[in-house]
C-alpha cells in the first residue's frame, strides 16, 4: 500500500520520444486506469512504473520514494501481464511461489501463503496442474495468485483481460476490483477498452499519442472532457463532433443555428453525445437517417447532418423504426454542451 | 501424437490393405539391404580366422563369440577396446555435453543481453559454422600440441566443444519464449542466472535432449582428429582405433576380433538413441511452451 508519484515522466527510444512528460499523484489504495488507444505509450507507462524501461528523464516515486534506479522486485511492485507469463514447466504452486522462494521464505510459509492466495482465488483445486492444463481464465486467476502472493505495495495490470472472451471479462473486471478493494492496494491498470476503464477506474488517465490529455473519475471525464480527444474517447457511441460558427449568442452549423448560453465566438467545435440528443419536431438540428441499429434498451440511428457530410449519431431510448432517408429533428439542452478549440482541441470554458 | 500415427482406425487398414503390404515390403526390403552388412560384421566376429578367410563366408553365427569378444575387450590388437570404448565415451559425453552447455550460455547471452558488439558475434559465430574441423586442423593441431595437450581427453574435447549450430538453434528457441517470461521472473527478483537456470533450462530440456543423441554421435564418429593428436595407443578412440587394429606390414588382420570390436564400436550409439528416443522425438516436433 502506497501512494505512487509521476513527475513529467518522459520516454525515449533512441531519439523518438513516445511518452512527452505525463504528471501525475496516485493516493494509497486508488484504482487508477491507463487508458487510450493502441500505441499511444500505455504499457510504456506502466512498465516504467515497473522499472521494466527506464525513464529517461523525470521522476517516479512509490511511497514518497523516488524509485527511477531500482530494479523491480526492489520497488515492491507485482504485475500481471497481458499473456499472464506463466512459467510453462512449473506447477500451479510453483508459479506462484517462485518469487517467495527466490526471497528465500521458508517453505512452510512458502505454502501458507499460496494457499491463501489459492483460496480468495478459487484456484485450489488446481495447485498441482500446469499452466497449459488451465483455461484461459484460470490462468489469468493463477497470474493475479502470482501478483498477490507476494503483498506488494503496487499492483500493475497490463490489458490482463484482453485474451478473455466477452462474458469472463465482465465477471473478472469485478473480481479484480473487488480483490483490489479488499487487499486495499493501489492499482495501476492499462486498458484500451474505454468500458473497462469507465467500470473499474477511481480514476483514469486518458492518453493520446504519449501524452495525458485528462486525468479525472469516469463521470468527470464523461461530464467535463477536457480535449476534444477525450471527449471522443470515452463515452461509447462515441460522440459527435461538429464545426461551427458561435456568434451572438447562437452557433451556426451549417444552416442551422443553436441558442447559446454563452458568450463565446468565432469557430468552435461543438460536442453533442448521441445519448442527450432530444428528438422534437420543431428542433433546430436534422439529421437524415441512414441506418437504425436497435439493440433493445435502445436504438441508435447513424445517418448525416442535413445537407452538411459531417456523420451523426444518436441514441435513443426504447425501440424506434427508423426508415432510411427519413429526416429526424432534434433539439439539445444546450446547458452543458461542451466547446473545444477547433485548432487545439482543448476545450474552450464558455463563461455565461 | 505418436500414438494416432501408430494406430490408424481398423477401417483404413482393411480398405488400404494392398497398398500397406506393399509399403511395409519395401520398408522391410530397405532394411535389410542396411542390415546386411552389418549382420554379416556380426557373422564374422562369431567364427575363426580361417572360416572367413576361406570362401564362401558363413551366413550364420559360428560359436566363437564369446572367445572373440572377449579377446577384442580385453587385450584387442594394440589395446583393449574396453579402454578405447571408455575413451570414445568420455570423448563422446564430454563433447555433447560441452557444445550443450556452451551453447546454451552463448545463445541466452545472444539473445538475453545487449552488449557492445552483440551483431558482430553473432555473425562470427555464424560464420565459424562453415569452417568444420577438417578446414582449421593445422592451426588447431599447432595450437593443442604447444598446450601440451596431446595424447590427453582435453585435447581431444576442446577444440571441438565450440557449436555454431547448437548455439544458433538455442538462438532459435529462446527468440520464441515470450519477452514477458524473462519480465515476470525480473519483478519476481530472479537474476538473469536465475532465470536461465530455473525458466529457460528447463523449458529447453526437450531441444536439449535431441542436440545430445545428435552432438553424442558426432562426437563418436569423430576420426580425423583423435588419429592426429593420439599418438598413444592407450588414449586411442574406438572410431580411428578400428583402423588402428590393420596391420600396416605383412601381418595378418585379426578378422574376427577387428569384427567383433566394430560391432561394440556401434553398441553405445544405439543405446543412446533408443533410450533418448522418445525425448529426441519430442524436442524435434514440439517446442512445448
Ligand atoms: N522498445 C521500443 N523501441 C522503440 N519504440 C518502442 C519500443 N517500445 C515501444 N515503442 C513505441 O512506443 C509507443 C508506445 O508503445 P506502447 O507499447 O506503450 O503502446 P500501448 O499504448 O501499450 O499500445 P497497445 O495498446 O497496442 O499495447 C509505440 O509507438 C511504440 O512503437
Ligand atoms: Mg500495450
Amino acid at each position: 500500500m502506497a501512494t505512487v508519484d509521476l513527475k513529467a515522466v518522459k520516454k525515449r527510444f533512441g531519439s523518438t520520444e513516445v511518452i512527452h512528460g505525463v504528471s501525475t499523484s496516485i493516493a494509497d489504495g486508488e484504482f487508477i486506469v491507463i487508458v487510450g488507444p493502441s500505441g499511444c505509450g500505455k504499457s510504456t507507462l506502466l512498465r516504467m512504473v515497473a522499472g521494466l524501461e527506464s525513464v529517461s528523464e523525470g521522476e517516479v516515486s512509490i511511497g514518497g520514494k523516488r524509485v527511477n534506479e531500482l530494479e523491480p522486485m526492489d520497488r515492491d511492485i507485482a504485475m500481471v501481464f497481458q499473456n499472464y507469463a506463466l512459467y510453462p514447466h512449473m506447477s500451479v504452486r510453483q508459479n506462484m511461489g517462485y518469487g517467495l522462494k527466490i526471497a528465500k521464505l521458508p517453505k512452510a510459509e512458502i505454502d501458507r501463503k499460496v494457499d491463501d492466495a489459492a483460496k480468495l482465488l478459487q484456484l485450489e483445486p488446481y495447485l498441482d496442474r500446469r499452466p497449459r492444463d488451465l483455461s484461459g481464465g484460470q490462468r489469468q486467476r493463477v497470474a493475479m495468485g502470482r501478483a498477490i502472493v507476494r503483498q506488494p505495495k503496487v499492483f500493475l495490470f497490463d490489458e490482463p483481460l484482453s485474451n478473455l472472451d466477452a462474458k469472463l471479462r465482465v465477471q473478472m473486471r469485478l473480481e479484480i476490483r473487488d480483490l483490489q478493494n479488499r487487499l486495499g492496494i493501489t492499482a495501476l491498470y492499462v486498458t484500451h477498452d474505454q468500458v473497462e476503464a469507465m467500470t473499474m477506474a477511481d480514476r483514469m488517465i486518458v492518453m493520446n499519442a504519449g501524452r495525458a490529455e485528462q486525468i479525472g473519475t469516469p463521470l468527470e471525464v464523461y461530464e467535463r472532457p477536457q480535449t476534444l480527444f477525450a471527449a471522443q474517447f470515452i463515452g461509447s457511441p462515441s460522440m459527435n463532433v461538429l464545426d461551427g460558427v458561435a456568434a451572438d449568442g447562437s452557433l451556426s452549423i451549417g444552416d442551422s443555428s443553436l441558442p447559446l448560453h454563452s458568450r463565446l465566438s468565432g469557430p468552435v467545435t461543438v460536442g453533442i453525445r448521441p445519448e442527450h440528443v432530444i428528438p422534437d419536431a420543431e428542433g433546430p438540428l436534422a439529421m437524415t437517417v441512414q441506418m437504425g441499429e436497435p439493440l433493445g434498451a435502445n436504438t441508435l440511428l447513424h445517418g448525416r447532418m442535413a445537407g452538411r457530410s459531417d456523420a451523426f449519431t444518436v441514441s435513443l431510448a426504447g425501440v424506434h423504426h427508423a426508415v432510411a432517408g427519413e429526416t429526424l429533428r432534434f433539439g439539445v439542452d444546450p446547458a452543458n454542451l461542451p466547446f473545444f478549440d477547433p485548432k487545439t482541441g482543448q476545450r474552450i470554458e464558455a463563461e455565461a | 501424437m505418436t500414438e494416432a500415427v501408430k494406430d490408424p482406425p481398423p477401417g483404413m487398414v482393411e480398405r488400404r490393405g494392398a497398398g500397406l503390404w506393399v509399403s511395409h515390403a519395401i520398408m522391410m526390403f530397405g532394411v535389410l539391404i542396411v542390415f546386411f552388412p552389418i549382420w554379416l560384421a556380426f557373422v564374422a566376429s562369431t567364427v575363426t580366422q580361417p572360416e572367413i578367410t576361406n570362401p564362401p563366408m558363413p551366413l550364420w553365427p559360428g560359436d566363437q563369440f564369446l572367445v572373440n569378444y572377449g579377446k577384442a575387450l580385453g587385450s584387442g590388437v594394440n589395446v583393449p577396446v574396453a579402454t578405447m570404448l571408455v575413451n570414445s565415451m568420455i570423448m563422446a559425453i564430454g563433447i555433447a555435453v560441452g557444445k550443450i552447455v556452451i551453447s546454451l550460455l552463448s545463445a541466452f547471452a545472444i539473445v538475453y543481453f545487449r552488449f557492445p558488439g552483440k551483431m558482430v558475434f553473432f555473425w562470427l559465430i555464424f560464420l565459424t559454422l562453415m569452417l568444420p574441423v577438417e578446414v582449421r586442423i593445422v592451426p588447431t593441431y599447432e595450437v593443442i600440441a604447444g598446450f601440451g595437450m596431446l595424447n590427453s581427453y582435453g585435447g581431444l574435447i576442446l577444440p571441438l566443444i565450440a557449436s555454431a549450430t547448437a548455439t544458433f538453434l538455442f538462438r532459435q528457441f529462446y527468440m520464441t519464449v515470450p519477452d514477458e517470461l524473462a519480465e515476470a521472473a525480473r519483478v519476481d527478483g530472479a537474476s538473469p542466472m536465475r532465470f536461465f537456470i530455473d525458466v529457460l533450462f528447463p523449458m529447453s530440456r526437450t531441444n536439449i535432449a535431441a542436440l545430445f543423441v545428435i552432438l553424442f554421435i558426432y562426437g563418436w564418429n569423430q576420426y580425423l582428429w583423435p588419429l592426429l593428436i593420439t599418438t598413444d595407443p592407450s588414449m586411442n578412440t574406438i572410431v580411428m582405433g578400428i583402423k588402428q587394429m590393420f596391420p600396416s606390414g605383412d601381418d595378418i588382420a585379426d578378422w574376427p576380433v577387428i569384427m567383433a570390436t566394430s560391432i561394440l564400436a556401434m553398441i553405445p550409439p544405439v543405446i543412446v538413441v533408443i533410450s533418448m528416443q522418445k525425448l529426441f522425438v519430442r524436442g524435434l516436433v514440439d517446442s512445448e511452451k
